[in-house]
């Protein structure tokens, strides 16, 4: 047992060794310094990690903050972070890590497992508001303290000033993706002290970069960290995100050289136009994203209590002209996983569209006359004409849609509602991962756990077979199984299929446009975890 | 006097009280949860309903609107659902430069459509005449997000004359500014040719005009005082209509003023920022009406306040 865990820890080093070996030689090659202007249309909400849960916000907080857990530049490889390493008990109930030494926070104090089991348990306090206190549910001591009976969680151990041992009420193969997001990052518990439920706006974190700026409405402003403890970055010594730019306007801005990098991406009304210029073919990298768009089809409203119906509306889509709507900016989707997620079925064929067989599938459910019912879908631009195309195109097998298009919190607050939307569009509110692992597309949005009041499974989805398959994968938490683990996810979004709870339509691609100064790889300007580049990665042409 | 402007003055608090009532209402009436939305995806039904308690979303609605109100007249707008930041903090953040796009656009408006307004009256069925009453309906119908995006284009992007978009100095303020003068001005155009064509006919002008007073003399001297009573009023009612127009200005020319910020709150159902920005917007149309009831009996003596 213990030969296993020192293996585990070994390899963790070897493999953060080599990490850092890369990271060394990357620096020595690339010059530090230099800056980026990136542009937003909305302000910033909050730069607090345990609040923080936008696409704006979600990549400026990584570079400010950090976790125990990372992921490899522009890939889903997880590495640690905060951390040198860690060990895994047998059963996967008990995670030992070990911390980096000389980490500073940016007011200076060193970080400790002190930091990290406060940042932590404020994700979990109720008084917080986390959006992100849901994912922690595994660690013992959860529900004692969002119920309030407990102001600490007695899963979080501080073993050492640098040692910090996580007990787990179940095994969950997960648990390290969610030491990877943003609500796990490390915050000072005397910044967030001084500043209250003002700390959003004056992040103190240990990352790459320091806030040195925010006038509110107009620009913030972030700062190398010249004592981060990865040597050699950040490589920009400046980042200015400018908010309140029209993406119009911030295009014609970024073809005049003035800004670097479109945060909102190309505008679709001149998406087409832009992508096909020959002279913007450098300045524009395409990229997979672990997004999938679907429509629901809620299996507690007839008819689609029916499968031959949920079949049939799945080979009634022409996902090839929806995605002509959008201007090419995604690929036809077959199943629940998008092609960038692990676990995702390359030789799976789906429900093509056939619409005389739908036709013929409805006629045998009892409705060769078709039948009417309503599809709901978010009321900003595509989506009331992604939802016309899919309308126009259930119609033509019977199907009479009538469509609601809403406000997008009206949407979520009817989706969640057992008896009221037959049909949802997802689009502007689809599912986009938290983390890299096949298993944040399960539980929520098809598991039986998402089909209550609230829930975001809003098809009322619940097979419980597949719910005792979902909890198998999960628990196999030895890396050992990873594979394996994959495997067996696969199978149950096949299996999710078979039922057609959810008609896949598209998978969105990324079309990041930079300007000629930034240079870098082109896995991170549109890296799987960071919207829209990774910031830490980027560098500018003109130091170099 | 004085009870001239206590009347008023409860007049106005009963006007903004009403309309607190009002967007409250709505606004309670609109189907989405704020503590869902706050809660995120992975949060179950227990977060959402503590995160509900905290807020007091939970409560009737008579309540509800006791505890605003109450925190109200303390000078407590409230925290923001999604920004966690303090409403006042955010609008007061955002007020000084909604208030230069404001002066900057009343400028702009008055400079565009008063003397618009004049020449095309003294010009009365000339082509000139013609040409400007086009000019202020394509003004006054224009949707100000086609108006914005042209002048960009023209002015900033194949010009080079101004920036593209953006906030800090006098260049940066033109466009906007010109944006919604542009609207503005048509309807003073309007308003003034009419009001300019009335008072011209008047006997007084005759009268003039037979003791050998000029043409300029007679517009600007005679004639302008008495047409500029609608305009004053019309100043005092634009503010209102000024308000829904900065939204879209400010979005377009990225001008960080409290338009850009209620639009950023309705996508969010942020409702403690949409009362906010509400009220600060309605005590702005009373306060413009109220200073314009105020300045028309200087202008014209005949007017009394009562």
């Amino acid at each position: 047992m213990k030969a296993k865990q020192l293996r585990r820890t070994f390899c963790a080093a070897i493999a953060g060794l080599s990490i850092c070996a890369a990271t060394v030689a990357t620096a020595a090659a690339i010059k530090q310094g230099g800056s980026m202007i990136v542009t937003y249309k909305d302000d910033i909400s909050t730069l607090d990690p345990a609040i923080g849960y936008d696409w704006q916000n979600w990549s400026m907080i990584k570079s400010l903050f950090n976790g125990l857990m990372d992921y490899k530049p522009g890939t889903t490889e997880l590495m640690p972070d905060l951390a040198t390493g860690y060990d895994i008990s047998p059963d996967g109930k008990r995670y030992v890590f070990k911390l980096r030494k000389g980490v500073k926070f940016h007011n200076g104090r060193e970080l400790t497992a002190e930091d990290i089991k406060y940042s932590i348990e404020r994700t979990v306090n109720p008084k917080t508001q986390s959006p992100g206190q849901g994912f922690f549910g595994m660690i013992k001591g959860f529900d004692a303290m969002t119920s309030g009976k407990a102001q600490h969680l007695s899963g979080i151990t501080v073993v050492d000033p640098y040692t910090v041992r996580f007990d787990l009420s179940r095994p969950d193969a997960t648990f390290l993706h969610v030491l990877a997001i943003n609500f796990a990052f490390a915050v000072p518990r005397e910044a967030v002290e001084k500043y209250g439920a003002d700390f959003g706006k004056h992040p103190v974190g240990t990352g790459g970069f320091r806030m040195t700026e925010w006038t509110l409405g107009q620009r913030i402003v972030f700062e190398r960290n010249r004592n981060y403890y990865h040597p050699g970055h950040p490589k920009l010594d400046r980042i200015e995100f400018q908010v309140g730019q029209e993406p119009l306007v911030a295009l014609l801005r970024l073809e005049r050289g003035e800004v670097d990098i479109l945060g909102d991406g190309i505008p679709p009304a001149k998406f087409l136009q832009t992508r096909n210029d020959p002279k913007y073919k450098d300045m524009i990298v395409e990229g997979g994203q672990l997004h999938t768009g679907y429509v629901t089809m809620n299996v507690h409203i007839p008819p689609f209590d029916n499968l031959k119906v949920r079949q049939a509306v799945n080979m009634a889509i022409n996902k090839a002209r929806v995605i002509r709507i959008i201007n090419g900016r995604a690929v036809p989707a077959n199943q629940p996983l998008p092609p960038a997620m692990p676990g995702y079925d390359k030789n799976y064929k789906g429900y093509p569209y056939d619409p005389a067989k739908a036709r013929k599938l409805l006629a045998e459910a009892g409705f060769a006359n078709g039948f009417e019912t309503e599809l709901y879908a978010m009321n900003t631009d595509p989506n009331p004409r992604i939802a016309q195309a899919i309308q126009q195109d259930l119609a033509k097998v019977g199907i009479k849609a009538a469509l609601k298009t809403l406000a997008q919190s009206v949407v979520i607050d009817a989706g969640g509602k057992k008896d009221q939307a037959p049909m949802i569009w997802s689009g502007g509110m689809a599912w986009i991962a938290d983390f890299p692992d096949p298993s944040n597309f399960y539980g929520p949005i098809l598991g039986c756990g998402g089909a209550v009041p609230g829930g975001w499974n809003w098809a009322w989805y619940c097979n419980k077979k597949l719910d005792a398959e979902a909890a198998k994968a999960d628990a196999m938490a030895d890396p050992a199984l990873a594979a394996q683990r994959i495997d067996l996810w696969r199978s149950i979004f096949i299996d999710v299929m078979k039922d057609a709870p959810w008609a896949p339509v598209f998978n969105e691609q990324r079309f990041t446009m930079h300007s000629r100064r930034l240079g870098g790889p082109d896995a991170i300007f549109v890296d799987p975890v960071h919207i829209p580049v990774n910031y830490d990665t980027v560098y500018a042409k003109d130091v170099q | 006097m004085p009870g001239y402007f206590l009347k008023r003055l409860g007049q106005m608090l009963l006007i903004l009280i009403g309309i607190s009532l009002v967007t409250f209402t709505l606004l309670f009436l609109v189907p989405a949860d704020p503590a869902r939305q706050m809660a995120g995806r992975s949060a179950t039904a227990a977060t959402v309903a503590s995160i509900r308690h905290q807020l007091g979303l939970d409560l009737p609605f008579y309540a509800r609107y006791w505890r605003y109100l109450t925190r109200l007249a303390r000078g407590d707008l409230g925290r923001s659902y999604i920004q966690k930041s303090q409403v006042s903090e955010l609008i007061a953040s955002r007020l000084p430069a909604t208030l230069l796009l404001m002066v900057g656009a009343i400028l702009s408006e008055l400079a565009l459509g008063i003397p618009a307004g004049i020449f095309a009256a003294v010009r009365r069925g000339r082509k000139s005449d013609n040409a400007i009453m086009i000019l202020s309906f394509i003004g006054v119908s224009a949707p100000q997000f086609v108006v914005g995006i042209l002048l960009l284009y023209v002015f900033a992007v194949q010009l080079d004359w101004f920036p593209i978009g953006g906030y800090g100095s006098f260049a940066h303020l033109v466009l906007p500014a010109l944006t919604l003068g542009f609207l503005g001005g048509g309807w003073y155009s309007r308003i003034m040719r009419s009001s300019m064509i009335d008072v011209l006919r008047q006997d007084y002008i005759r009268t003039a005009r037979a003791k050998g007073a000029g043409g300029r003399r007679i517009v600007f001297v005679h004639a302008l005082r008495n047409v500029a009573l609608p305009v004053i009023a019309m100043i005092g009612l634009d503010i209102g209509i000024f308000m829904s127009g900065v939204v879209v200005v400010e979005s377009v020319f990225g001008w960080p003023g409290i338009g850009q910020l209620v639009w950023q709150a309705i996508q969010r159902v942020d409702i403690p920022i949409i009362m906010g920005v509400t009220l600060v917007a309605a005590c702005f149309i009373v306060l413009g009406n109220f200073l314009a009831d105020i300045i028309t009996p200087w202008v014209d003596p005949r007017i009394r306040l009562r």
